[in-house]
C-alpha cells in the first residue's frame, strides 16, 4: 500500500506524539489502542507501545479518536466579480481544523474560455502560501474543446487531479449541454476520473428566474421559488442517465432536496455507479428562512441549488446518510460578506452564492445523525472521512487510522455540547446559517500532519503548511466494478446477408422526418478514437442484450399458451 | 354535457335509419341491455322497446356487446419522409383502421422546420378530406420554436378545432426543441387550454450513441435498440414530467415503449402530475427481440421510435399499467414503410426510416391480452380504447360513448372470435406485420361508422372520402378542471422588507468574470424583447398578504429528543 505524494512528506518537522487510552474509531470497527505519530505519520498502534522517552503524551481517557474530517467541497477564496470570498484558503482551513476536519477539497473554478491548467496553478499557488491543513483540488470544467480535453488529460495524469465538476445550471455560462456532458464524462471514464456534478435544470430555471422578476419577486425568496426541487432532481436523473450511458462514475455534488436524494438512491438501488453528497448546510437547516424579513440574514442563505423549504429535508437526508444511500458530506464553504451579498439587493439573480460550513460539519453530523441513533461512530467516521479518501484514491493515506496512514486524528467528545454563533465562529462572515443552533459532540484534540493544532480550546493553526495531496486516478472504490462493466458491454452486430432487394428512392436534402437522424451521423464527425475506447470487437464476447435467435424469434410468436383469465399474467405482481 | 363541437359538419351525411336489437350496451362505467336505434349518423333512442320508423334495417346483436367505436389517437397515415411516403396512405389506413373496430383517427401533421404549421395543416386536411374513410382529426407537431409559431399555434387552436400540439425530445438538429423552448411552448399551450404532447427521447444522448454504434461497425436494426436504450427514454418522459409541472401544463407521452417509462410516469401521476401516457400496439403486443432477426427486412420492419424493447416481460407490463389506470390511452402510431422503402437504411440504421403498423390489430390485441388475460373489464377496455382519448381531445360525449347524441360509431364485439394476423390478411399494405403469426382472441363483428355499416360478415365496405374532420375544443375538462384550479393555488409573493441600506460591494461588470452566482444574462431585464407570457393573462397575483409574516421560524429552540427518538430512522422503510 504505497502513498501517493510520499516525497512531500520531508516538509513536516520532527515531532512525536502518543496518545494513550483511546477508543481507535475506523469506519469498520471501533477497538482500544495507543496510537505513536512520529513524523506525521502513524508508526504503531498497540498497547504498551515502546517509544522514545520524552515524547509528548495525550490521555484521551477512553474518548474516542478518529480519522480526521475531509470536507470534500469548498470555495475558499473564490473569485466573484473583481472581489474574492471572504474567507481565504488560511481562514477557511483554520475553521475546518476548528471543526475537526483535517483536509479540504477545494474547487478550482476556471472562467469559461480560460485554461484549466493556468487556474489549477493558481489555485495552487494560494493554497500553498495560506492552507493550515492538507488539501486537494476539484477543477470545474466550465466549457468544452479539445484543448480543454488535453488538459483534463494533462491534469490527471500529471498534476494529480482525478474529479472534474459539470454544471447543469447557471445557463450561458457554465452550463453544458447533454452532448458536451456524454463526451465529457466518456472522456472520463477512459482515463479514470470521477465526474462530478452540479445538478439542476439551467435552461428552466433562467425561464423561472424571468417570471419571478416580471412578476416583482426580487428578494431571496425569488431564489429558492426559481430553483424548485423538482429541477434539482430532474438534472440527477439525467446525469445518472448520461453517466450509466458513457459507464462513468458519479458524483452527486450538493445534494440539497429529497427528491434528488431520492432519485440517486433508487439509482444506487439499480446498480448505478453514483454518489451523492449532502452538504452542512442542507443537512442542518432548511429554506424557510429565504422568507426572513431581514434581507440579510435571507441572502445569507443563497446556495445553489437551494435549501428546501421543506423542514423535514434535512432529517430526511440525514437518514439516508445514515443508511449509506448517500456517500459522502461536504460543506461547499463559499461564504459572503453582507455588502458583498448586498450586490443583489434588487435582483436575487446577482447576489453570490453560497453558504458557511466547514467548521459545522462534523459536529452537526454527530448531533443530527449519531445522537439521534440513525448512525453509529463507524459509519459516522464513514461519511466524514473514509468515504471521501476512497472516492479520491487517497485511501488509506487519508481516511483511517492505522499504521503508515498520515496523523490526522480527532480525539472526539461525545458530550461536548456548543450554540452555533456568528460571534465565535472561525469565518469572516457576518452571517452564520446556523446561528443559534446547540449541536452536542466536538472535537476535543485535533492533530493535523501529526502536530497539536486544536487543544483546550486553541487554535494553533499554521498557516502555510498545507501540503497539496494528488489523486491518482481509477480509485478502486469507484472503478472495479467500471472496469467489470466494460468488459461486459462489448455489442456486436448480428451478421447478416446483404440486403439485396429493391431500395427506395429517398432525397437526403430536405430536413427529413424523424426517421432521419442522418445529420448526425458519425461519418460527418467522428468523435472517439476507437483505439482509446474500451470496447473491442474482437474475441468471443458475453452477449449484451437478448441472445441472438437463428433466424428463429426467440418466443415463437404462432404458439399461443392458453392460459385461464387471470392465469400467468398477474395483474397484482406490479404492485 | 354541453353541445357537441362541430354539429354543423353532420348533415354530409346521407340520411341511414340503423336499429341494433338486444346488444349489451358497454359504455365505460357500465354495460346494460338495450336496444338502440340511429339516424342520421347519430344515436337517437337507446332502450326496450323503441318506436322505430318501419322498414328501417335492424341487426339483432344477440346479447353480443356493442361498445363506441375505438378511437386510434396515434397514426402516421401518408407520411411524408424524404421525399417518400409512408405505404398506408388516409384511405388505406382509415380502411385498415375500420377493420379492426377503430372508427376514428387522429392523425399527425408534420411540418417540415421552415415551413408554416398553417400550411401543413391544410395539406393534411386536403389528403384527408379527399381519403378517409372514418372520422378523423389532427394533432400539430411543433418542430420549431419562434414568435410565428406561437401565432399560429393561436389561430389552430381558435379558428380550426386543434387542441393538442406534439413537440420532440429528439431528432437532434432536425425537430429537437432544447428545455428553455420546451418550457416556452408548454407556457403557451396551457394559456391556450391545449394538451402538450411529448416525444420522450434524449436525442443528443441518442445522437452520440448511433455515432458510437456505427463506429463499431454495428449498422443492422439492432444498432437502432442498442442505440436508444430505455434509460433515454425515462430521462426524457422525467424531464418533461418536471417542466410541464413548472409550467402548469398537462403533459401527454406519445408512445410509451418501456417499464422504465412507463414507471416514471405512474410515479407522477402518483406525486399528482396531470400526465396521460400512450402505449402503441407494438408495445403491449410485441417486443424488441425481433430487432436481432437474421431477416434484415423483418428486422428492419420493427423499427420504431422508441424502439421496441429487448426485455420479452414488457408488454405484459404495459398491459398490468394499462388496466390499472397508469397508463390511460392506446395509439398505434402507424406509420409503415414498405421494404424498398426502409432499405434506404440497409447500410445505416440511422436512415431506416420509422414506423410500425397496429391500426388494425389494436383492438383485437388489447381485448386478448387485457381482457381475455382478466387483467381489465370490457368496461376499462372500452376506456382506453375509446373514452379516455375523447375525454382527453374533448370529444366526448359526442365520441366514446354510446348514448343519445352521441355519433353512431359503435362496434359489435365478438369476445370469442380467434385470428391469426398475418401479412397475407391485413389491410395495410406493406409486406410485414409486426404481429406476424400472433394469434389473438376477441374482434369486431360489426363495425357502424357515422352510422353506416362498414364492416358485417367479414365484408368491408368503406367509401373513400366520407371522413369528416371532428373540431377540437380547448380546455378539455377532463384535463383542465385540474390545472385551473391549481393555476389559482400557484400565487407566489415577494417578501415586504424594509430597503437594505447597508454597504454594497463594488462589483466588476466584465462578464468574463461572472460565476455561478448570476444567471443575469437570462434575466428579463436584459431580454425585453421578449416578453414571454403575458401577467394578466395568467393565474398569478401579486396581492395578498402571508399569513406568516409575522412569524418567523425560530431556529434557536432546542427540542431535546432521546436517541433514536423523535427523527425515527425506520420512518423511511
Amino acid at each position: 500500500m504505497s502513498y501517493q505524494g510520499k516525497k512531500n512528506i520531508p516538509k513536516i518537522t520532527s515531532d512525536r506524539l502518543l496518545i494513550k487510552g483511546g477508543r481507535i474509531v475506523n469506519d469498520d470497527q471501533s477497538f482500544h489502542a495507543d496510537i505513536y505519530m512520529e513524523d506525521g505519520l502513524i508508526k504503531q498502534i498497540g498497547d504498551n507501545l515502546i517509544v522514545p522517552g520524552g515524547v509528548k503524551t495525550i490521555e484521551a481517557n477512553g474518548k474516542m479518536v478518529i480519522p480526521g474530517g475531509i470536507d470534500i467541497h469548498t470555495h475558499f477564496q473564490m473569485p466573484y466579480r473583481g472581489t474574492t470570498t471572504v474567507d481565504d484558503f488560511a481562514q477557511g482551513s483554520k475553521a475546518a481544523l476548528a471543526g475537526g476536519t483535517t483536509m479540504i477539497v477545494d474547487h478550482v473554478m476556471p472562467e469559461p474560455g480560460a485554461s484549466l491548467i493556468e487556474a489549477h496553478d493558481q489555485w495552487r499557488q494560494w493554497a500553498d502560501e495560506k492552507a493550515c491543513c492538507d488539501y486537494s483540488l476539484h477543477v470545474d470544467i466550465t466549457h468544452w474543446n479539445d484543448s480543454v480535453k488535453q488538459e483534463v488529460d494533462n491534469l490527471i495524469k500529471e498534476k494529480g487531479v482525478n474529479s472534474f465538476q459539470v454544471y447543469m445550471a447557471y445557463k450561458d455560462y457554465y452550463q453544458m449541454s447533454n452532448s458536451e456532458l456524454y463526451e465529457v464524462f466518456t472522456f472520463l471514464a477512459e482515463r479514470g476520473g470521477i465526474a462530478q456534478v452540479h445538478a439542476e435544470n439551467g435552461e428552466i430555471i433562467a425561464e423561472e428566474q424571468a417570471r419571478m422578476l416580471q412578476m416583482g419577486i426580487t428578494g431571496p425568496e425569488g431564489h429558492v421559488l426559481s430553483r424548485p426541487e423538482e429541477l434539482e432532481a430532474e438534472a440527477v436523473f439525467r446525469a445518472i442517465t448520461i453517466a450509466s450511458q458513457t459507464n462513468c462514475p458519479l458524483y452527486v455534488t450538493r445534494v440539497m432536496s429529497k427528491s434528488a436524494a431520492d432519485i440517486i438512491s433508487q439509482a444506487r438501488k439499480k446498480g448505478n455507479v453514483v454518489f451523492g453528497e449532502p452538504i452542512t448546510a442542507s443537512l442542518g437547516t432548511d429554506g424557510t428562512h429565504y422568507w426572513s424579513k431581514n434581507w440579510a440574514k435571507a441572502a445569507s442563505f443563497v446556495t445553489s441549488p437551494p435549501l428546501s423549504p421543506d423542514p423535514t429535508t434535512p432529517d430526511y437526508l440525514n437518514t439516508l446518510l445514515s443508511s449509506g444511500d448517500l456517500s459522502v458530506t461536504g460543506s461547499a464553504h463559499c461564504t459572503f460578506s453582507v455588502a458583498q451579498k448586498a450586490i443583489g439587493k434588487d435582483d436575487f439573480t446577482q447576489i453570490p452564492e453560497g453558504v458557511n460550513g466547514v467548521e459545522e460539519r462534523m459536529a452537526l453530523i454527530w448531533d443530527k445523525a449519531v445522537t439521534t441513533g440513525k448512525m453509529d461512530e463507524n459509519m459516522f467516521v464513514a461519511v466524514t472521512s473514509t468515504n471521501a479518501a476512497k472516492i479520491l484514491n487517497l485511501y488509506p493515506r487519508k481516511g483511517r487510522i492505522a499504521v503508515g496512514s498520515d496523523a490526522d486524528l480527532v480525539i472526539w467528545d461525545t458530550d461536548a455540547i456548543r450554540t452555533i454563533t456568528a460571534k465565535t465562529h472561525n469565518s469572516a462572515a457576518e452571517y452564520n446559517i446556523f446561528e443559534g443552533v446547540e449541536l452536542r459532540g466536538a472535537p476535543l484534540v485535533v492533530i493535523c500532519q501529526g502536530k497539536i493544532v486544536l487543544e483546550d480550546g486553541n487554535l494553533h493553526a499554521t498557516s502555510g503548511v498545507g501540503r497539496f495531496i494528488p489523486c491518482s486516478p481509477f480509485p478502486d472504490f469507484a472503478y472495479k466494478r467500471i472496469k467489470a462493466r466494460k468488459q461486459l458491454a462489448v455489442l456486436r452486430a448480428v451478421p447478416r446477408g446483404m440486403y439485396d432487394g429493391p431500395v427506395s428512392e429517398f432525397s437526403m436534402s430536405r430536413g427529413g422526418t424523424p426517421s432521419a437522424s442522418a445529420r448526425t451521423s458519425p461519418t460527418k464527425q467522428p468523435v472517439r478514437n476507437l483505439h482509446q475506447s474500451g470496447f473491442s470487437l474482437a474475441g468471443n464476447p458475453a452477449p449484451c442484450g437478448p441472445p441472438t435467435p437463428d433466424d428463429i424469434p426467440i418466443r415463437p410468436a404462432g404458439r399461443r399458451i392458453v392460459v385461464p383469465p387471470g392465469g400467468r399474467s398477474n395483474i397484482t405482481s406490479l404492485s | 354535457m354541453s353541445g357537441y363541437q362541430g354539429k354543423k359538419n353532420i348533415p354530409r351525411i346521407t340520411s341511414d335509419r340503423l336499429l341494433i336489437k338486444g346488444a349489451k350496451i358497454v359504455n365505460d362505467d357500465q354495460s346494460f341491455c338495450a336496444d338502440i336505434y340511429m339516424e342520421d349518423g347519430v344515436i337517437k333512442q337507446i332502450g326496450e322497446n323503441l318506436i322505430v320508423p318501419g322498414g328501417v334495417k335492424t341487426i339483432d346483436a344477440h346479447g353480443r356487446m356493442l361498445m363506441p367505436g375505438g378511437i386510434d389517437v396515434h397514426t402516421r397515415f401518408q407520411m411524408p419522409d424524404r421525399g417518400m411516403t409512408a405505404a398506408d396512405d388516409f384511405y388505406q389506413g382509415t380502411k385498415a383502421a375500420l377493420a379492426g373496430g377503430t372508427t376514428m383517427i387522429i392523425d399527425h401533421v408534420l411540418p417540415e422546420p421552415g415551413t408554416s404549421l398553417m400550411s401543413a395543416f391544410e395539406q393534411w386536411r386536403e389528403w384527408a378530406d379527399s381519403k378517409s374513410c372514418c372520422d378523423y382529426s389532427l394533432h400539430i407537431d411543433i418542430t420549431e420554436w419562434h414568435k410565428g409559431i406561437q401565432e399560429e399555434m393561436e389561430t389552430l387552436v381558435k379558428d380550426h378545432g386543434v387542441n393538442s400540439f406534439l413537440v420532440y425530445l429528439a431528432y437532434k438538429d432536425i425537430f429537437q426543441l432544447t428545455d428553455a423552448q420546451v418550457y416556452e411552448v408548454f407556457s403557451v399551450i396551457r394559456d391556450l387550454g391545449a394538451i402538450a404532447q411529448v416525444h420522450a427521447e434524449n436525442g443528443d444522448i441518442v445522437a452520440e450513441e448511433q455515432r458510437r454504434m456505427l463506429e463499431q461497425g454495428i449498422t443492422g436494426p439492432e444498432g437502432h435498440v442498442l442505440s436508444r436504450p430505455e434509460e433515454v427514454e425515462a430521462e426524457a418522459v422525467n424531464r418533461s414530467v418536471t417542466v410541464a409541472n413548472q409550467t402548469n401544463c398537462p403533459l401527454y407521452v406519445t408512445k410509451v415503449m418501456s417499464k422504465s417509462a412507463a414507471d416514471v410516469i405512474a410515479q407522477a401521476r402518483k406525486k399528482g402530475t396531470v400526465v396521460y401516457g400512450e402505449p402503441i400496439t407494438a408495445s403491449l403486443g410485441t417486443d424488441g427481440s425481433h430487432y436481432w432477426s437474421k431477416n434484415w427486412a423483418k428486422a428492419a420492419a420493427y423499427v420504431t421510435s422508441p424502439p421496441l424493447s429487448p426485455d420479452p416481460t414488457t408488454a405484459d407490463y404495459l398491459n398490468s399499467l394499462l388496466s390499472c389506470g397508469d397508463l390511460q390511452v392506446t395509439g398505434s402510431a402507424h406509420c409503415p414503410f414498405n421494404t424498398a422503402q426502409r432499405a434506404v437504411g440497409k447500410d445505416d440504421f440511422s436512415l431506416i426510416p420509422e414506423g410500425v403498423n397496429g391500426t388494425e390489430e389494436r383492438m383485437s390485441i388489447i381485448w386478448d391480452k387485457c381482457v381475455v388475460t382478466g387483467k381489465m373489464d370490457e368496461n376499462q377496455f372500452v376506456a382506453v380504447t375509446s373514452t379516455n382519448a375523447a375525454k382527453i381531445f374533448n370529444l366526448y360525449p359526442r365520441k366514446g360513448r354510446i348514448a343519445v347524441g352521441s355519433d353512431a360509431d359503435l362496434v359489435l364485439w365478438d369476445p370469442d372470435v380467434t385470428k391469426i394476423i398475418s401479412a397475407k390478411s391485413h389491410q395495410s399494405t406493406v409486406e410485414y406485420n409486426i404481429f406476424e403469426g400472433t394469434e389473438v382472441r376477441g374482434g369486431p363483428l360489426v363495425v357502424i361508422s357515422q352510422g353506416k355499416i362498414v364492416l358485417e360478415d367479414g365484408n368491408l365496405h368503406v367509401t373513400e372520402g366520407s371522413g369528416r374532420y371532428v373540431v377540437r375544443k380547448p380546455f378539455p375538462d377532463y384535463v383542465y378542471k385540474r390545472i385551473k384550479a391549481r393555476s389559482r393555488l400557484a400565487e407566489l409573493r415577494g417578501v415586504p422588507r424594509g430597503l437594505y441600506d447597508g454597504p454594497v460591494c463594488e462589483v466588476s461588470v466584465t462578464p468574463k468574470t461572472m460565476t455561478p452566482a448570476s444567471s443575469a444574462k437570462t434575466s428579463p431585464a436584459k431580454q425585453p424583447g421578449q416578453p414571454i407570457r403575458n401577467l394578466h393573462q395568467s393565474g398569478f397575483s401579486l396581492s395578498g398578504a402571508q399569513i406568516d409574516d409575522n412569524v418567523p421560524r425560530r431556529n434557536t429552540q432546542r427540542i431535546v429528543a432521546p436517541p433514536g427518538g423523535r427523527a425515527n430512522i425506520t420512518s423511511l422503510g
